[in-house]
């Protein structure tokens, strides 16, 4: 797996670039879309006329000025925040577009006739055109293979440099623009239209250009536009009660209890949240078409995940051997593996390693033997020398070479076997049956051990096989899983999840053939192989560049952490409330009522100090966040029961008390300076 | 505080708790619709009202349907009721022969009792007639309980089945929730008031010569029917001017204790029906608990303030001892009467049995602050309900992210609807408390109100308009609430206050009703258990309470620290 270039957390350029862009989104028509950001520009820019006037009177205005200042910073710190997330997306887009190059494409005239084609700039194919490829030429645009076979380097998606076969017909015709075709020729049929094709789109998803809230963060953006409305309402009518109270309350510190009050953190990190989301994904080399399916990656119920390279290696391995009685276990190795010696096939070099590493047995062919090597005809490989021979393979066949009728046990062990959904094969040796090599579908190590962490999680696994049930059954229970589909079809699959969807549970699937597609779009999320065919990689809406089905876990590990942190900077956020009224109401009100300043538990030096100090907190915050809500909050398997406990914990009860000793700090350094003490 | 006053205390908690068990099984079977122990006797009745009325009970209302049909019998009855109040001259049962109601009057009295507010700034004595008070003001403090309750039970429809196109027909829960829960709990309940002395009479006023001469006129009436609807439907709306603290409406300690039973029984019955009816009885015992733990910290919170006395006082040489009793009945005590006011305010009755305006200043900011948290502790019949629901919704928007999946509640995902919905409900309360307060206090004609100078000044006028618009209806008594600012602006802010919370919510389970049953899995949100309850508690104080710190500050804390350092206005 090629992990795509990484970029640290704190990039010198990218936060040069993001410095920069963060006064450019000071526009207040962009802003808008984020109102909580938005009203504390507009208390801002109130705030500063005020410190102005107060200057242009001769009034004394370094309250008012250093209250807009930090007003200021606070909606700096936020588009700060988001344009380093921007950022960071957009070193990657910058790779990307490198693979864009503007070549030439062979356009085909006459599809019969492969001599005769026309020059065209790729940027100008349209959906439908015939173009040619030949080894040198990069693919100009997306497309199906028509006809013709060749390798293909696609190490500018997929950052893998190896070749991959990519021919006509089949679950592997699909081609992506900017790829390079190492050998051969083909004959492609563009599929998208300019500007959209896969790399097009992947560039805007990654510079977060086409970046659209998603609904859980809409539904967040309501909430906080909500309180931000509440508080408004608190601090307009304050004056109401402070002049009944005779406590005139000048404009900029009704601007600093409202500034404080509304939820500035999490609205300054929430788009940057989002965005980092995303690029988290697209550093483990997933590429999302939606924030949406990111968002559905973190409510899975349920993962449906193909046994064959996800759940198992795939090939049958040696996993033990069963003499037949009367014969030693090493006596049945030996032969095994001098029988295997002309077995190139990966069971036959499994045998090989199997012995190795269990009986320390080596692969050594003696001289002049002669090796009967495996052939799908006879099911049996050997070796014969010095007038002895050893065979292994089908047990059918190698029973036959024997001739004698096999012992009772061994017929049993071989029924034991194949029952658990293994493969016997027979051993023997100078014409004597000495016993069983037991070839299993391996399950993976550690998978038992991350379904057993998804089970905590909530989260369902079922495996999907087209072995019978009887292998399947044995496969699901040593591998953990909750449930599996046996002979399955990709009717099977389609009907599987719409059953558990019609439960109001959420599904995950990977897959890659064509006959995937329905399954794929079903799913709530669906992730397609980058090898995938065309038809896959648009039903699904996530696309795997390392076509590696098992990163649907992880995944969904993105997908969870994309909503804690939301959660997590939330409450903090809301939390932080308490301590700002224990800051501000007694600086206030003390000059009317000097016995409120019974509630300066803080014990603030000065009233002046006391709400920039506030204020100064509500900024900085967001800026010590923004690694937090880049990086993400960490993501633990553990049940929601726990989880809530330690991360209410830690955001709840550490909102609560972290600006108690954050506003203390600020006012001691304001004190220590002289400034409003 | 003394340990004789917490036993009392502790003692009618633990009645009420307790009978909160077996009362909300009940109210989940009369809702479903089920056969009750009741029914050989009042299911014909019941029949016979929709033949009456030709309703089909078994007709399902989808949420718009259920809201239109709640808000139309509400407006056809203020109107009754207007015209009731407004004609009681001509009207039967006037022995007194009392006068119509002002327009503007009338108004205020007929939003007051249709909300279920019963704010009186009208005094019963002299401006009500008997007959006013029985058809007009006893049958809406059933109708508007029964509306409230019944909203409340459309909620809980809509968390417990998945795809649900309708919350259920108001038309018949309006007759169950009358039929089967409030008339028989309330005639029991008006027996046993009559039984300690509660008077229930059409005759006229009596007229007594008292030892040291000259006539006493003593009003009578049809007082303990009144009196046992007020407090089971969480009204509050006294048949006296001095509601509870009155001898006839509330004789003795032991009709005391009976009433603030009453009034505390339905609202945690809710709670517990809930968990019944989503079948998850823990889930309705959570939000029973939340609601309990913020009352009890409320009622020792005033009890402790209370029992200390006022320090001024202690300071000339006054005891201590007995507490502060100003304005207590000496029947009751401070413990009783602390525990009275608290639950009338932390349920939306506002009944008293003392008078909060001569509370001190943190023993009158606790009934204050319960209402302004939104009256879910645990709230008005069937209010309450809805309105922690509204905030379960919301803690679970903002806390159930931190286990990385979107929100859910009783297995319906929360989504940018719902909370669109919850925060314009809760908007519309912070709005009419804080507007209105903040502009009668600053407009002449709404200083004019006010008996006191200072921060109880503002503590009265703050306290009223959280009161109008909570639709509680307590009062610091020294507001003179009668003038076209407070009669037309308090009137408004409680239909605001009753139906533009309602709707919204009534919105909310339309949208969740047709949202498909999640079942719970590891990684569900818990919404049970000890963690759930805190984080409730704590988001209804944040979220709840936190916008009235400022005007709080002003109000009765500088009152507090003022007293504290020996001043007074």
């Amino acid at each position: 797996m090629a992990q795509a270039e990484t970029i640290g957390l704190f990039d010198g350029p990218i936060l040069a670039r993001a410095a920069g862009d963060s006064f450019l989104k000071l526009n207040p028509v962009t802003l808008m879309r984020n109102p909580v950001i938005f009203v504390t520009e507009v208390v801002a820019v109130l705030t500063t006329f005020i410190g102005i006037e107060d200057l242009l009177r001769g009034a004394p205005a370094a309250f008012p000025l250093a209250i807009a200042a930090w007003l200021w910073l606070t909606v700096l710190f936020a588009t700060f925040a988001e344009a380093v997330a921007e950022g960071r997306g957009r070193a990657r887009a910058e790779s990307l577009r490198r693979a864009r190059t503007d070549t030439m494409a062979k356009m085909l005239l006459n599809p019969a006739d492969r001599a005769l084609y026309k020059p065209v700039p790729a940027a100008q194919l349209k959906a439908g055109t015939l173009v040619l490829v030949e080894a040198g030429d990069l693919i100009p645009s997306d497309g199906e293979i028509v006809e013709g076979v060749a390798s293909v380097n696609e190490s500018a998606i997929t950052g893998e440099s190896a070749p991959v076969i990519r021919e006509a017909g089949g679950d592997r015709s699909a081609v992506t623009g900017g790829t390079l075709v190492v050998s051969d020729w083909l004959v492609v049929r563009i599929t998208a239209e300019p500007g959209q094709t896969f790399i097009d789109r992947m560039i805007k998803l990654v510079e977060g250009a086409e970046r659209r809230k998603t609904p859980n963060e809409i539904a967040l953006d309501i909430l906080l536009a909500g309180l931000t409305i509440i508080f408004l309402i608190a601090v307009v009518t304050l004056p109401g009660f402070a002049g009944y109270s005779r406590t005139p309350i000048g404009i900029p510190v009704l601007a600093a209890l409202l500034v404080t009050l509304i939820p500035t953190t999490i609205g300054g990190l929430l788009s940057a949240i989002g965005i980092a989301g995303m690029d988290r994904l697209i550093r483990f080399n997933v590429v999302a078409t939606s924030g949406r399916a990111v968002e559905a990656a973190g409510d899975v119920d349920a993962l449906l995940l193909d046994k064959t390279g996800t759940i198992t290696f795939g090939n049958r391995m040696a996993a033990a051997i069963h003499p037949v009685p009367g014969v030693a276990e090493r006596d049945l190795a030996e032969a095994a593996v001098l029988a295997s010696l002309g077995d190139d096939t990966p069971e036959g070099r499994s045998i090989l390693s199997f012995m190795r590493d269990r009986y320390g047995i080596g692969a050594e062919r003696p001289a002049d033997a002669a090796v009967i090597p495996f052939t799908a005809q006879t099911r049996v490989s050997g070796l014969d020398h010095a007038g002895r021979s050893w065979r292994k393979g089908a047990v059918d066949s190698v029973l036959k070479r024997v001739g004698a009728p096999a012992p009772a046990a061994f017929a049993q062990t071989v029924d034991r076997v194949a029952r658990a959904g293994s493969t016997p094969l027979a051993v023997a040796a100078d014409g004597r049956l000495l016993g069983l090599v037991e070839l299993k579908d391996v399950v993976k190590p550690g998978i038992r051990e991350r379904f057993a962490e998804l089970r905590r999680m909530g989260i369902r696994t079922v495996m999907v096989t087209g072995d019978n049930r009887v292998t399947a059954a044995a496969i699901a229970t040593e591998a953990g899983v909750d449930d599996f589909i046996a002979e399955a079809t990709p009717q099977d699959k389609l009907a599987y999840i719409r059953r558990v969807q019609a439960e109001g549970r959420l599904v995950a699937m990977c897959g890659d053939g064509t006959n995937d597609a329905p399954a794929l779009a079903q799913a709530d999320v669906g992730v397609a192989m980058q090898t995938g065919t065309q038809a896959a990689r648009e039903a699904g809406n996530m696309i795997d560049l390392d076509s590696d089905p098992t990163k649907l876990i992880e995944i969904v590990e993105i997908g969870k952490q994309l909503l804690i942190t939301r959660g997590a900077l939330t409450t903090f956020s809301i939390a932080n409330d308490i301590s700002k009224y224990f800051a501000i109401l007694p600086a206030i009100f003390v000059a009317t009522y000097p016995e409120l300043g019974a509630l300066n538990i803080m014990r603030l030096s000065t009233p002046e100090s006391a709400i920039l100090s506030a204020v100064i907190f509500n900024a900085v915050i967001i800026v010590i966040l923004v690694p937090l809500a880049l990086r993400g909050v960490k993501f633990r398997a553990v049940g929601a029961a726990s989880l809530l406990r330690r991360n209410l914990l830690i955001y709840g009860l550490g909102g609560i008390v972290a600006p108690f000793a954050g506003i203390k700090a600020i006012d001691l350094l304001l004190t220590a300076l002289h400034i409003f003490a | 505080m003394t340990w004789n006053g917490s036993a009392q205390i502790a003692l009618v908690l633990t009645l009420v708790f307790v009978s909160a068990f077996p009362v909300g099984r009940y109210m989940a079977v009369v809702f479903e619709g089920r056969r009750t122990w009741l029914s050989p006797a009042l299911a014909p009745v019941e029949r016979g009202f929709y033949a009456l009325a030709g309703v089909d009970p078994q007709r399902g209302m989808g949420w718009k349907e259920y809201a239109f049909a709640l808000i139309l019998i509400n407006a056809l009855h203020f109107l009754l009721l207007y015209a009731i109040l407004r004609l009681q001259y001509y009207l039967p049962w006037n022995p007194q022969g009392i006068a119509g109601m002002s327009p503007r009057l009338a108004f205020n009295t007929g939003a007051s009792f249709v909300t279920n507010t019963n704010w009186q700034a009208y005094s019963p004595e002299s401006q009500i007639s008997y007959g006013a008070q029985m058809l007009g003001l006893t049958v809406h403090n059933y109708l508007s309980a029964a509306t409230g309750i019944a909203a409340g039970v459309a909620v809980v429809r809509a968390f417990a089945a998945g795809g649900l196109r309708t919350l259920g027909n108001f038309w018949a829960d309006l007759t169950r929730c009358t039929l089967y829960l409030l008339l028989p709990i309330g005639t029991v309940a008006a027996i046993l008031l009559l039984v300690s002395g509660v008077p229930e009479t059409l005759a006229a006023y009596a007229q007594a010569s008292p030892l040291d001469g000259g006539s006493q006129t003593i009003a009578l009436g049809p007082v303990a029917f009144q009196e046992a609807i007020k407090e089971l439907g969480t009204n509050g709306g006294g048949f006296f001017n001095a509601n509870a603290a009155h001898p006839f409406e509330n004789p003795t300690a032991l009709s005391n204790v009976l009433e603030n039973w009453l009034l505390l029984l339905i609202p945690f019955s809710l709670a517990i029906m809930l968990g019944h009816m989503v079948r998850e009885p823990k889930q309705g015992r959570a939000l029973f608990a939340v609601m309990a733990v913020l009352l009890t910290l409320g009622v020792f919170g005033a009890y402790a303030a209370e029992a200390g006395g006022n320090p001024l006082l202690a300071h000339a040489g006054v005891s201590p001892a007995m507490g502060n009793m100003e304005g207590k009945e000496v029947r009751f005590g401070v413990a009783l009467s602390s525990l009275f006011n608290v639950s009338a305010t932390g349920t939306s009755t506002g009944a008293v049995d003392s008078f909060t305006d001569s509370y001190l200043p943190l023993g009158g900011l606790v009934p204050m602050f319960l209402m302004q948290l939104g009256e879910a502790t645990p709230g008005g019949v069937g209010s309450g309900l809805y309105t922690i629901v509204v905030f379960a919704l919301l803690s679970v928007f903002v806390a159930g992210l931190m286990v990385g999946r979107t929100p859910e509640y009783l297995g319906k995902k929360v989504q940018a609807r719902e909370i669109k919905l919850a925060m314009l409900a809760v908007l519309i309360l912070t709005l009419f408390i804080l507007c209105g307060a903040s502009l009668s206090l600053s407009l002449p004609s709404g200083l004019s109100s006010l008996a006191n100078a200072g921060p109880h000044g503002l503590s009265e006028m703050l306290y009223g308009w959280t009161s109008a618009t909570e639709n509680n209806g307590s009062a610091m008594a020294g507001l003179s609430a009668d003038t076209p600012l407070l009669d037309y602006g308090l009137g408004a802010a409680m239909i605001f206050g009753r139906f533009a919370f309602m709707i919204p919510v009534l919105a909310i389970a339309g949208s969740l009703a047709a949202k498909p049953k999640l079942p719970p899995s590891a990684g569900t949100f818990p919404t049970t258990g000890a963690l759930f309850v805190g984080l409730m508690i704590g988001v209804i104080l944040i979220l709840g309470g936190l916008q009235f710190m400022p005007a709080d500050a002003l109000g009765p804390l500088a009152e507090h620290f003022a007293m504290l350092a020996g001043k007074t206005y």
